[in-house]
């Protein structure tokens, strides 16, 4: 229990430092990220959404195909607006979800510590998002919920840490029923895609872009002096 | 057309149903006689927003072409095959009334016979189905036995797919049994279609590659039941689609279907429990929320303002009713998708947050394909809810924003108080009306495929009772939609209640007085209430749909 939350709050505190470093000037700058959640059945996809968002718990009912919601959250100096897509953890909608990790900047692959297929699912997702994204384009986070169960524990946390360490993700532990540590996973990951998108940022101004980009006045010119002729 | 026919108000001065092109003359005795199909009360000014759909139309055409042709045989082989079918259907009797035991013998036939043909084993691979989250109603309890209707859906591998009560794995064998009565008698080239015994009526429905049963003690008729079964299989194909659907059986044909339906079997849940008391199911049509037609025409106007490419349908609903539908051009919905879009809606609270967006089948529109479902409620705390079907799977967010515009427009025109407040009262009461000894009725336009009905009052208070009166029409509709003999009036005299059923080519009109009544009264009465529907059908229908 006191690793996840150590660990949510290590990283939350580095990025922190780092964006202020590192973008000073952005004081208006807001973005949006794509954030989505996945998972087996009933790991508290829904509930988890539901608990950040609406700050509150109801049992819910299978989630049909998927659900949207926005949030927004306010980082020190920036504004950001969270999408996030809570999908259906059934099996008929694997067909679909693709349809909506697509274009992710982030997704949270959602078990169930007290049920260990639950965790067998979650590796088969990252799987899937392997074949999807390249490894510094999309932020992942392995959420272990249901702690408030965790007598009933059947993942235990030090193989879910070495799972996370050795495919480079983040790794936290939840319960969206007590509310604990959902509004900071939520957080950290708001961190993460700041940063993640300064590496970006920084990328493109170090590389010469200007030349490799494809000039549309240039090609327009053209097509018209070839009208002409 | 219905336009050029039916000029609304205008020819109906005095309230007269009689349409004005000459042919009242020679039946002008009898009530409002054959009312053209365009003319009558609650039919669309600019035509229909659904798809023109007869009674049991899915059963009247042959489901299976193959299987109901006559196998030439000679007398003997037909006369064992009696003897054999009934045995079966002796067996199936026992099984009904205590469904623990197994005929296992005839189990073990139908394996052996089967093995002969092809490779269809019930028994196979069983042991990887997953646990249904069903509470475990124990088949052998008699709680299970009470029950007014069973329905199961099984694969043709003779797989438990959906049962009504009790979880799936105590009831394989049962259904294997189903499965061998049914692979019985088409081996023989005929389809089974119904059993009747000791007061209860087991009704088969065939769809490959599934078999729906349904065992029941209602007063339904085997049509009605089959309906009823029918609806559950489109429930399974708009979550699916048949092609997925055939090509999963395809791949492989002991599949455990229960994988892929996983979580919805409330939706299945809830669509046996809307049937059995919401009269739209029976009816075929939908019900319109009761609102001043200036209000509707200006949602309707919003509606149809806020659209975008890829959306094929936008309805907005309340509790199962309808207040707005705007289709596309040349693109009609039938109303056995509307009551799955709306079966879906009612089963899931979970729509109330944020906002959905689906992959769904409309499997009277097209079966082999998904649209997109756009599903949110205008406000939390309403009933509200809005519906906006896409043909684009990646255009969440132009529809999303449909959404936005809708609801500008509607504040931006002040009809959303007014939309509110209709809401408020989404039953009229009969008294309204003014004839004093009519409980109820249910009037559908047939050519708009919407009905009205009011509140079901004393003495209809429980839900025993309130059943118990659809049971009534149930019966009423069925005789006057009965395949061999229908009937265009009936006059049913009970000691409860009477009830007049008039179906015409333009209308169905059920009605229930009160049991002290006479039967001239009845007729004069229905005179009445028809024209009080006339006057009243621009509130409770939709005269004037929207299309993009």
């Amino acid at each position: 229990m006191g690793n996840g939350q150590e660990m949510a709050q290590r990283t939350t505190g580095n990025k922190e430092v780092s964006f202020l470093q590192d973008a000073p000037g952005s004081k208006e700058f807001s973005c949006v990220f794509k954030v989505v959640l996945l998972g087996s059945s009933s790991v508290g996809k829904t509930s988890l959404a539901y608990r950040y968002v609406k700050k509150d718990f109801q049992d819910s009912l299978p989630t049909v195909g998927c659900s949207f919601f926005n949030q927004c959250v306010t980082l020190d100096a920036t504004t950001v607006k969270l999408e996030i897509w809570d999908t259906a953890g059934q099996e008929k909608y694997h067909s679909v979800c693709h349809l909506y990790y697509r274009g992710a900047n982030a997704a949270l692959l959602v078990y169930d510590i007290t049920r260990k297929e639950s965790f067998e699912k979650a590796k088969v997702w990252l799987s899937e998002l392997e074949k999807e994204f390249l490894q510094n384009e999309i932020v992942i986070i392995l959420v272990g919920n249901k702690l408030d169960l965790s007598e009933e524990r059947e993942v235990t946390i030090e193989e879910a840490k070495e799972f996370a360490k050795t495919n480079c993700i983040l790794y936290t532990e939840t319960s969206a029923k007590s509310d604990y540590q959902v509004t900071e996973l939520f957080v950290t990951l708001a961190h993460e895609l700041l940063e993640l998108e300064q590496q970006k940022e920084k990328l493109r101004h170090t590389t010469h872009w200007k030349k490799s980009r494809v000039d549309l006045q240039e090609t327009a010119s053209r097509r018209m002096k070839c009208c002409q002729k | 057309m219905a336009a050029d026919v039916h000029k609304k108000g205008g020819d109906v001065p005095n309230g007269s149903l009689v349409p004005k092109d000459g042919r009242h003359a020679e039946r002008s005795e009898s009530p409002t006689p054959g009312l053209a199909q365009g003319t009558e009360p609650g039919a669309g000014q600019e035509g229909a927003m659904f798809v023109h759909a007869q009674s049991y139309e899915d059963l009247t055409s042959t489901e299976n072409p193959d299987a109901t042709v006559q196998i030439p045989g000679g007398r003997e082989d037909a006369q064992s095959d009696q003897t054999k079918i009934e045995e079966i259907s002796k067996d199936f009797s026992k099984l009904s009334t205590q469904l623990t035991g197994i005929a296992l013998d005839l189990e073990e036939e139908m394996r052996q016979s089967k093995e002969d043909k092809q490779d269809l084993s019930p028994k196979a691979s069983r042991r990887d189905s997953v646990l249904s989250g069903k509470e475990d109603e124990g088949v052998s309890m008699d709680a299970w036995h009470m029950h007014q209707k069973h329905v199961f859906v099984l694969s043709e591998a003779g797989k438990p797919v959906y049962s009504r009560y009790g979880s799936e794995e105590a009831l394989s064998s049962t259904m294997g049994v189903m499965m061998a009565l049914v692979s019985f008698v088409e081996v023989q080239k005929n389809a089974i279609r119904s059993i009747h015994a000791d007061g209860y009526k087991v009704v088969f429905v065939r769809r490959s590659p599934l078999v729906l049963v349904a065992v029941a003690r209602t007063r339904q008729s085997e049509q009605e039941i089959a309906q009823e079964l029918l609806y559950i299989y489109y429930q399974i194909l708009s979550l699916l689609t048949l092609t997925q659907l055939n090509r999963i059986f395809q791949q492989k044909q002991n599949y455990d279907l229960r994988r892929l339906l996983a979580g919805s079997e409330r939706i299945t849940d809830n669509l046996l429990d809307l049937m059995a008391r919401d009269p739209s199911f029976l009816m075929g049509a939908a019900r319109c929320l009761p609102m001043a037609s200036g209000v509707r025409d200006i949602v309707s106007t919003c509606l149809q303002q806020a659209k975008a490419k890829s959306l094929v349908f936008a309805i907005l609903l309340a509790k199962n009713q309808l207040v707005s539908l705007v289709r596309k051009k040349d693109q009609f919905l039938h109303h056995i998708d509307l009551h799955l879009l709306f079966n879906l809606i009612s089963s899931s609270s979970s729509f109330r947050e944020g906002e959905a967006w689906t992959p769904i089948c409309l499997p009277k529109f097209n079966s082999s394909g998904f649209f997109s479902a756009h599903i949110s409620y205008l406000e939390q705390d309403t009933d509200l809810c809005l519906l906006l079907i896409s043909t684009d799977r990646e255009d969440f967010f132009t529809v999303s924003d449909c959404k936005r515009k809708f609801q500008d427009r509607l504040k931006k025109r002040g009809v959303y108080q007014a939309l509110l407040e209709a809401l408020h009262t989404p039953f009229y009461s009969v008294s309204q009306v003014g004839i004093p000894f009519l409980r109820h009725f249910i009037y559908k336009s047939k050519s708009s495929g919407l009905f009205t009905s009011p509140e079901i009052e004393a003495p209809y208070i429980t839900e025993k009772e309130k059943e118990r009166l659809l049971g009534l029409y149930q019966y009423l509709h069925s005789r006057a939609h009965n395949s061999s003999r229908p009937l265009m009036n009936i006059y049913y005299t009970g000691s409860h209640e009477n009830l007049l059923a008039w179906v015409t080519n333009a209308f169905e009109l059920y009605v229930c007085f009160s049991p002290l009544g006479t039967k001239a009264a009845a007729v004069s009465a229905v005179h009445k209430l028809m024209r009080w529907i006339r006057k009243e059908e621009d509130r409770l229908f939709i005269l004037t749909p929207q299309t993009y």
